[in-house]
């Protein structure tokens, strides 16, 4: 078969996996972890428990402040020191449990044992339950809390369900190093996922760079006797990990614009997230741990680490030897969509997939020049659109044109600004645009309804 | 040759009445009927097209203007009364005189007093900068320094101290459109009225977190002590998220809150002579003394 | 550790540059100016080193003490107009026509629209027709050859077809006369501009460029196309007034015009459709100059007209949005 890929754009950037022979290893705990009560798209998370409380590894912390909001447990065993602001990577106040580490006692009912079960529940709706207890969300990035995605409107029917193991950023391999040791998990994870979608077929789409991972999982799904499961080895492109580039590249077919991959029979999740789906329900371990690589050419000391939600950046770089002396910038991501860190006393969130060392030379952006009409941007828009026009009107701020020439669209993949040769920081002004636009259309729809 | 002469003459001629029938027929085909007044309004405006009042130009404004029943919701901030009073008796409208205001600054924390805890390298936008991170100085409230307000005002009435990072207004050239503040992502800038002779009294800082935290991150900041509010004597003084706020309307510019801010974050400015701090100080100690001594008695 | 630099997303950059991208046109153009070289001699490196020192010196003035910005001449794009200024004139053009060529590339065609990026017109193709109007004596004179090859004097092939058939023979008696045959046009010119000797050098140019992705080659490809079209139709209806279509794809001006000249990213547009739509047109227009109009070549004239088109080809010629319809 033909290796497949999305339609429209994209880059090639060198994968630098240079991690990607560091299994997983356990971080040891830190001493004092800060559990930030929004992890997730949507409203954030209500505590439920008070300073001074004791708390074990896996007891809920937090419940859902709304529909789409998701549960936080306590990642540790020890006393509630506090629960007020601490800053995040961004240097912004978030709101968090302090919690000071004593033993690692995990709660009541959690199955710890690394027996793998393979036997799922019949009852769908109990699964979804358990994914929703378990404050299960995308750990791919987007964070949206999965039995929400999980959960589709009335009317739209799941024809796929499409596990994304491309890991299409460079450099990044937590979620290689999972479907390797891994893999039988994330197995029995996307038989969950594509049971309760109603036994629909499934993929799990891994990029042609990882054969290892392919092969590795193609034999786990002879072996533990699944139907309906298939691996489909992708060309190496980014971002092919984006949802709506993963589904076209999967199923040929294009999510419109606003719309949900619902809207075209897709469900997508990420690799990680099959693996915390297997242990929600089947172990009833929710998320208290997430896979981190740490990473760069700077960086000595590799890594793949299981690192418990809330641990203080700080402790898991010093723990590896500490911040490189000819490292400028530490990014919690992948180097295409990944967050600069600008406080490195923050605390790890679920989503939290890497922490990448770049030195100057690699990351410094050149001054930009004029723009030379080369295209190359619209080229590796995978949106097809036009940033070059899109920075432009974005500068005279032209809302209306703005919204024609789909600016909402625009998934800040960060195609342009990387193939510009002028070194316009296009992305940074279309993602303040589309910001503008999307609250302009929000408000639109706001005010429709209110007249209804 | 005379032959020649003539033909062009004519040709000329019928040509050019040709085209003025043409032209009157479609100036008259596709006139558009207005109120007269939009003109006389828009020739009294300060034509800066500055968006200011909140249209999109003079034009607009005048237009809204003649429709609008009264003048409460229009003002143009730029021509102030005069230009108003203008307007109203085009209109013949009432209306209602403002205080003329000026864009003020509420952020002293100079590179000085404020150091640099990381590097920026993206696009030179406080917008852009503000929508990545808290900014970089340990302050997640003040300037960032990227003169986003220097681009939006339209009357070159702001620039960038090179010494302190932080943008000064030139009062003499301010409008009091608003554009800056508008422009400003941190809400540093506001418009407050000018003041008896310019004379004005502002904290200058709009840290909200706790003292200790806030001084750490800036050594100007207003670090919430409430000196300032014990110790005027008229009330003016408003205090919410650990920020101080000057009431304009109940200062009475007698400068003893600026005299005892511990870390200098309230600003006077345009008074004719130089704070005395320690005079000043004398003085509050004084009635504080007297006001004891009352109660002893 | 030093001090954490904050940035938006993305980390890294591809590398390219204005100034790679411009190295890469002028390691291009190297086959192109060797065989001048060899044909033309050291009078063709005299006026290209002419061509290159005025448009890099006088874009360097002109951002400096007119326009009060910062040099741009570090992006190289001027050393690429100086080149293709020289290769498009013949050899024997006088230096101070050469200099007053790129005083009109670079201060009319290219800096007076705010410099490299803003021009709507090709630079080097805009001080060439110039040129090519103001001076068309020296500018169609090709005088004898001083290079190492012996090469044929006298005039262009394209030149020497329209001067037959003004004068009544046909395209085969003057094809017959002239003892053209398509292996020498093939590796050398017969007469022309110093870029116009071999056309396989700038092919090889031109191959050089889309491997290393410079260019796409859809715009050369459909001047080509389209050239060869247009010319079989026209050649099949009557062989005798018109000539065939190896022949006009391998002479003239054409090689190179579409190879470097159309596919200038300024000026040309920036979608797929958008670009073979104005290849199309660059290749009609060229035929129709040839067959029907009063100079012998038509290449300058077609890319100058297609290049005023361009904000209008890259409007109605957009690439799909994704998931719309």
């Amino acid at each position: 078969m033909s290796k497949r890929t999305f339609s429209i754009g994209g880059v090639h950037p060198h994968d630098n996996k240079i991690s990607r022979e560091c299994a997983l290893e356990q971080l040891p705990l830190a001493p004092k972890v800060y559990i930030q009560l929004s992890q997730h798209i949507g409203a954030p998370a209500k505590p439920v428990v008070a300073v001074g409380d004791k708390v074990k590894v896996g007891q809920p912390i937090a419940e859902p402040g709304g529909f789409v909001s998701a549960f936080i447990h306590s990642s540790v065993s020890g006393t509630v020191k506090a629960i007020g602001p601490v800053k995040d990577l961004a240097g912004n106040s978030q709101m968090c449990v302090e919690i000071e580490v004593e033993g690692d006692e995990w709660a009541d009912g959690i199955d710890t044992t690394p027996t793998l079960v393979t036997e799922i529940p019949a009852d769908n709706k109990a699964i979804i339950e358990k994914i929703r207890l378990g404050g299960v969300v995308g750990l791919g990035g987007a964070t949206f809390p999965t039995h929400v995605k999980l959960s589709p409107p009335p009317g739209s029917t799941c024809e796929r369900v499409i596990i994304n193991g491309c890991e299409c950023e460079p450099y990044l391999t937590s979620d290689f190093r999972t479907l390797l040791e891994k893999g039988e998990q994330v197995v029995v994870g996307a038989a969950i996922l594509r049971q309760v979608m109603g036994n629909v077929p499934c993929t799990i789409a891994i990029e042609e760079n990882k054969p290892e991972a392919i092969a590795h999982i193609r034999e786990v799904i002879a072996r533990l006797g699944y139907q309906g499961i298939e691996v489909m080895s992708m060309k190496m492109r980014y971002p092919q990990g984006g949802e709506k580039q993963l589904i076209d590249a999967v199923m040929r077919r294009q999510v419109g614009s606003g719309a949900l991959p619902i809207s075209v029979g897709a469900v997508v999740q990420n690799v990680a997230t099959a693996l915390a789906v297997y242990e929600a329900v089947q172990k009833n371990k929710p998320v208290v741990d997430n896979s981190v690589t740490v990473t760069g050419e700077c960086f000595p000391r590799q890594a793949n680490l299981i690192v418990r939600v809330g641990t203080p950046l700080k402790y898991i770089i010093d723990y590896l030897g500490g911040v490189p002396a000819d490292a400028v910038k530490v990014i919690s991501g992948g180097p295409m969509m990944g967050r600069a860190v600008a406080n490195l006393d923050a605390p790890t969130l679920k989503g939290t997939s890497a922490l990448l060392f770049l030195t100057e030379k690699q990351t410094k952006r050149a001054p930009a020049s004029a723009c030379i009409r080369c295209g190359k941007c619209a080229d590796a828009c995978p949106m097809g659109l036009e940033p070059f026009l899109l920075n432009r009107l974005a500068k005279a701020s032209d809302m209306e044109a703005l919204e024609n020439n789909a600016v909402q669209d625009c998934i800040e993949c960060g195609c342009c600004l990387y193939s510009c040769p002028a070194n316009i920081p296009l992305l940074d002004n279309i993602r303040i645009a589309k910001g503008q636009v999307l609250g302009a259309i929000r408000a639109r729809a706001a005010a429709a309804q209110a007249k209804k | 040759m005379t032959e020649t002469i003539i033909w062009t003459v004519a040709v000329i001629t019928v040509l050019g009445l040709v085209l003025s029938l043409v032209l009157y027929l479609v100036a008259k085909r596709f006139k558009v009927e207005e109120d007269p007044r939009i003109d006389l309004v828009e020739k009294a405006m300060p034509g800066a097209n500055c968006g200011g009042c909140g249209f999109a130009g003079c034009r607009a404004f005048a237009e809204a203007a003649v429709k609008a029943p009264n003048l409460d919701n229009n003002y143009c901030p730029v021509g102030g009364n005069d230009t108003m009073s203008k307007v109203a008796e085009i209109l013949g409208y009432e209306v209602k005189a403002k205080a003329p205001e000026v864009a003020v600054v509420r952020c002293n924390g100079s590179c000085a007093a404020r150091p640099r805890i990381n590097n920026y390298d993206g696009y030179a936008s406080c917008k852009v900068k503000a929508a990545l991170y808290s900014g970089d100085t340990g302050c997640s409230y003040g300037c960032l320094g990227c003169g986003d307000c220097v681009e939006a005002c339209q009357f070159g009435a702001i620039h960038m101290d090179a010494e302190t990072g932080l943008p000064v207004v030139d009062q003499d050239k301010c409008t009091a459109c608003g554009a800056c503040a508008k422009a400003c992502p941190k809400n540093i800038i506001e418009l407050r009225p000018k003041g008896p002779r310019g004379m004005r009294e502002f904290v200058s800082c709009v840290n909200k977190d706790k003292g200790p935290v806030a001084k750490k991150a800036c050594a100007s900041a207003c670090i919430g002590c409430g000196i300032c509010l014990r110790t005027c004597t008229h009330g003016a003084i408003e205090f919410h998220d650990n920020i101080a706020y000057i009431d304009v309307s109940k200062c009475k510019l007698c400068r003893e809150c600026e005299a005892v801010c511990p870390t200098g974050a309230i600003h006077g400015v345009n008074f004719p002579k130089p704070l005395d701090k320690e005079a000043v100080k004398e003085r509050i100690k004084l009635r504080q003394q007297k006001k004891e001594d009352k109660k002893d008695e | 550790m030093s001090t954490l630099t904050v940035s938006p997303s993305p980390h890294i950059h591809s590398k390219d540059s204005t100034r790679s991208l411009m190295l890469d046109v002028v390691i291009a153009l190297i086959p192109a100016v060797i065989c001048s070289f060899v044909f033309y001699g050291w009078r063709e490196i005299l006026l290209m080193a002419v061509s290159v020192c005025s448009c890099v010196v006088l874009e360097w003035a002109i951002t400096k003490y007119m326009l009060g910005k910062s040099s741009t001449i570090g992006d190289l794009s001027a050393v690429v107009t100086g080149i293709l200024l020289a290769l498009n004139l013949p050899y024997s053009t006088p230096v101070w026509v050469v200099f007053i060529g790129a005083v009109v590339a670079i201060a009319v065609a290219k800096m007076t629209f705010g410099g490299l990026g803003q021009n709507i017109w090709n630079p080097a193709l805009v001080g060439r027709v110039f040129l090519l109007v103001s001076f068309p004596g020296y500018m169609t004179t090709w005088g004898a050859p001083q290079g190492v090859v012996d090469a044929v004097s006298g005039p262009t092939p394209l030149g020497a077809i329209q001067e037959g058939l003004a004068q009544g023979a046909s395209v085969s008696e003057i094809m017959a006369t002239r003892g053209y045959d398509y292996s020498q046009i093939l590796f050398a010119n017969l007469g022309g501009s110093a870029g116009e000797v071999c056309a396989l050098a700038l092919l090889a140019g031109f191959v050089y460029l889309c491997v290393r992705k410079v260019i796409k080659p859809w715009i050369t490809l459909s001047i080509f196309a389209t050239v060869a079209l247009t010319s079989l139709v026209f050649w099949g209806i009557n062989p005798e007034r018109f000539t065939d279509p190896a022949f006009n794809l391998l002479t003239g001006g054409l090689v190179l015009g579409a190879c470097f000249m159309a596919t200038d990213y300024v000026t040309s547009p920036m979608s797929v459709w958008g670009g073979v739509v104005f290849g199309v047109g660059i290749g009609f227009l060229t035929m129709m100059i040839r067959y029907f109009g009063s100079y012998p070549e038509g290449v300058s004239f077609a890319i100058l007209i297609m290049n005023s088109l361009v904000p209008l080809i890259n409007m109605a010629f957009k690439q799909k949005k994704f998931g719309r319809k």
